[in-house]
């Protein structure tokens, strides 16, 4: 791995923005003599000044204030948040029914959050090739061509809202939890009206995942693609399986051996370590055990259907095995692999979904556990449906936020896409020139992460880009733009 | 209530808003004959019960005819919000009711006026609703709903004043604070106590708190005053609390804020009750 040496010796590609929205970004690819890209730079401004802003907020309020962070999955640092604010009041477990309802929201919001990311902004990528007209590479173009799967995709998105608004009163920023539980229980009209289509959404998430395994399968130049081999973190539950909501932490290196296994998160602190770089808003964060260099890690649907021994619902199960063969037993490294991946959880929620319906507890009462003794610190950690999310709050006296900190899947995978982006860039560069394919290939190449800042503008298929070329005193060699539409100019 | 002046035994007590003609008695403001006339005059620091204080200016009518008086000043401000110039400005909530007088109420010109105002109201202070526990409850929010207001128009002006959470039960973020005093009556007129009240001027003005240290919880509030329930924003809270009302079962999610006499109902919510 290449990163912070000194620069002086090497020419800029800078690639300018991956669009504002829940971060704004930017690639600088750093070249040496050779032309070779020594390293890459995703520059991503997200979440800046967020834990400085909270401080001094009452901690009742933090789950409502973290939704702000993300437009797309303010359910899940809502939920990480709560489930800090519960330690905060001494509870350590909630009622079944709270529970189960959390579980609930959970699902429906990684289930649409996941279909989002498939059928809205990555299935025109991989349904007509990275390298097609883009025109036609975008959702619209999916609607045209593969109208069955656009649709499902819409459908499954909404199903999964509607469990969030069942749940939280509203399809965003709504309002679910309180400290130690709900606010609110599920109604058994809200609960059949949820069943009613259950059936179709399982048979939609099972397709979707046959679409994805052969999509991947079926295209060996996926496989090598932005592909790294490297360690993988998530949580799992007790007995090793596949967990979203609640579990220990579990590291693997990329060879499947273990480095962490039901690692209690509430002393996170003590395994992982994050580094800041001059040039990033965002950390770095790596496994303490393997140092700087080797310690960064991946999170997100890879890492998890990847370390976990085993899905606990049948179809996700079955689908996993395929994915494992696949891996021929070991890790499958190819990150273009998410998206199958991404699609066996997407499975797996449809599937945890229609067993908490047909559980007599999630139309229970009994909502809000009794709280204990008061402690100063709470830290939340949920598998998000981009990796794993850690909320860390420590409050005062008073009960005001004194220190806050937030370490968010992308964060967690800033170093891998750094890695891809440099994969994808020495492949694709040519000579002093900014192609359009190199841009097209690198935005493939970062969305496989879903990282939050891909969010709003890619979901209309357009995502402003600039590439830029400089020599190494700085001076300005090339620089290619996209626009919103998709025009290219060149600019030097 | 007074005895009627002789003179003005033949002219009925009426008065006239929007066309409706509204009945009153000697004392009652326009905004107190409305309200009893089942008429809806936008407001945030009005409440019956409590003296008027006419400061937030969102009960503007305006009153027509050849005798209002109206200073030039007034009238040039009339002039530049497209506001009926033949005629003179008030703030219903303090302005006495007079037989005979023709009032404006629900007009665009002057509901604009009112969203301009409560656009400053909002960009004044911290107003982010997603993330408030009053959301929904919030009659600021719902005054802005209420005259469609989409955006805070001006740029925001981002305060951070201090929070203080000194009070075992009750927090004060007075961020959030649109300086209507409710807070500071209530404990005056209705808890006898004195525990608010308002401090500096313009843009510095702030809630400060009467004690010895300014601090809530050397003050003598109790959870169970007025004061400590009444604010129309989530400035005064009851600490400890979030979110125990769903959405969708807050106060504005099942009446309207033109509906007249919800200020119970507003009370209760406070109080972490669903309905
Ligand atoms: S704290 Fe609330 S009630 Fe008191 S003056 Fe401010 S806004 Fe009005
Ligand atoms: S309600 Fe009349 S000025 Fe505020």
């Amino acid at each position: 791995m290449e990163h912070d040496s000194p620069t002086s010796y090497a020419r800029r590609v800078a690639i300018d923005p991956i669009t504002r929205v829940e971060g704004h970004g930017k690639i600088t690819l750093l070249l040496d003599d050779n032309n070779h890209i020594r390293e890459a730079r995703l520059h991503i401004v997200e979440f800046r000044g967020f834990e400085k802003f909270i401080q001094g907020r009452p901690y009742w309020e933090v789950p409502f204030f973290v939704q702000r962070l993300c437009g797309i999955c303010p359910v899940s640092h809502h939920l990480a948040a709560a489930k800090a604010v519960d330690q905060l009041v001494g509870v350590e477990q909630l009622t079944p029914t709270a529970l189960k309802l959390r579980r609930l929201l959970h699902f429906g919001q990684t289930l649409q959050s996941h279909a989002l990311h498939f059928f809205h902004l990555s299935s025109p990528d991989l349904l007509f090739g990275f390298g097609s007209n883009l025109a036609e590479r975008n959702i619209v173009g999916v609607l045209e061509k593969y109208p069955e799967v656009a649709l499902q995709g819409v459908k499954l998105r909404k199903y999964g809202q509607q469990i969030i608004m069942a749940i939280a009163g509203k399809r965003i920023h709504g309002a679910a939890t309180v400290p130690g539980g709900m606010n609110k229980p599920l109604t058994i009209a809200e609960r059949d009206a949820l069943l009613v289509d259950i059936q179709d959404v399982l048979a939609w998430s099972s397709e979707a995942v046959a679409l994805n395994e052969h999509i991947h399968t079926g295209h060996p130049e996926h496989y090598g693609f932005a592909t790294l081999r490297t360690n993988f973190l998530s949580m799992t539950g007790s007995g090793g399986e596949l967990e979203l909501y609640h579990g220990g932490l579990r590291a693997r290196t990329a060879g499947g051996e273990s480095i962490i296994d039901q690692f209690d998160y509430r002393g996170y602190r003590d395994i992982l370590r994050e580094e800041v770089r001059p040039w990033s808003y965002m950390k770095f964060p790596y496994l303490l055990a393997l140092g700087k260099e080797q310690g960064w890690y991946r999170v997100g649907p890879l890492a998890r259907v990847n370390n976990c021994d085993a899905i606990p619902t049948p179809l996700a199960e079955t689908a996993r095995q395929r994915f494992r063969e696949f891996g021929k037993g070991g890790f499958v490294h190819d990150t273009l692999a998410y998206h199958w991946a991404r699609m066996i959880e997407a499975l797996h929620c449809a599937e945890s979904i229609n067993e908490l319906l047909h559980d007599p507890d999630i139309i229970g009462a009994d909502l809000v556990a009794p709280h204990g003794e008061k402690r100063r610190v709470g830290i939340g950690v949920i598998e998000a449906p981009r990796g794993t999310l850690f909320h860390h709050y420590q409050i005062d006296a008073q009960g005001l936020i004194e220190k806050a900190n937030l370490i968010v899947s992308t964060t967690s995978n800033n170093q891998a896409m750094n890695e891809s982006v440099r994969s994808v860039a020495n492949e694709y560069i040519d000579g002093n020139e900014i192609t359009e394919g190199l841009l097209n290939h690198l935005e493939v190449a970062v969305r496989a992460y879903d990282p939050c800042l891909s969010c709003a503008t890619h979901a209309l298929g357009k995502m402003p880009l600039q590439v830029e070329l400089l020599a190494a005193d700085g001076a300005l060699v090339d620089r290619l733009t996209k626009g919103v539409s998709g025009e290219i100019t060149r600019s030097v | 209530m007074r005895a009627e002046p002789k003179r003005d035994t033949a002219i009925p007590n009426t008065i006239t808003i929007d066309g409706q003609e509204i009945p009153f008695s000697i004392g009652q403001t326009i905004m107190d004959a409305a309200l009893a006339a089942g008429v809806y005059i936008p407001h945030l620091c009005h409440r019956p019960g409590l003296t008027p204080h006419g400061s937030c200016k969102l009960c503007t009518v305006s009153i027509e005819g050849r005798n209002v008086a109206s200073h030039t000043a007034d009238r040039r401000i009339q002039a530049s919000s497209s506001v009926e110039i033949d005629s003179r400005s008030v703030s219903a909530c303090t302005m006495p009711a007079m037989a005979g007088q023709q009032i404006r109420n629900n007009t665009p010109a002057l509901n604009e006026v009112r969203k301009t105002i409560t656009q400053m109201l909002f960009i004044e202070g911290n107003h982010l609703c997603p993330s408030c526990e009053k959301t929904g409850d919030c009659t600021l929010q719902a005054v802005a709903y209420h005259l469609g207001m989409l955006d805070g128009h001006f740029p925001q002006l981002s305060p951070r004043r201090e929070v203080d959470a000194s009070h075992g039960s009750v927090v004060l973020d007075r961020d959030r604070c649109i300086l209507c005093e409710l807070c500071v009556r209530a404990s005056r007129e209705v808890d006898g106590k004195n525990v608010f009240a308002i401090s500096g001027r313009g843009i510095d003005a702030h809630l400060i708190v009467n004690s010895a240290s300014g601090k809530l919880a050397d003050s003598d509030l109790e959870t169970g005053d007025m004061a400590a329930h009444i604010c129309p924003v989530g400035a005064i809270l009851i600490k400890e609390h979030g979110y125990e009302v769903p959405i969708g079962r807050r106060t504005f999610d099942l009446h309207r804020v033109s509906e007249i006499g919800l200020e119970p109902v507003i009370l209760a919510k406070v109080r972490h009750t669903d309905e």
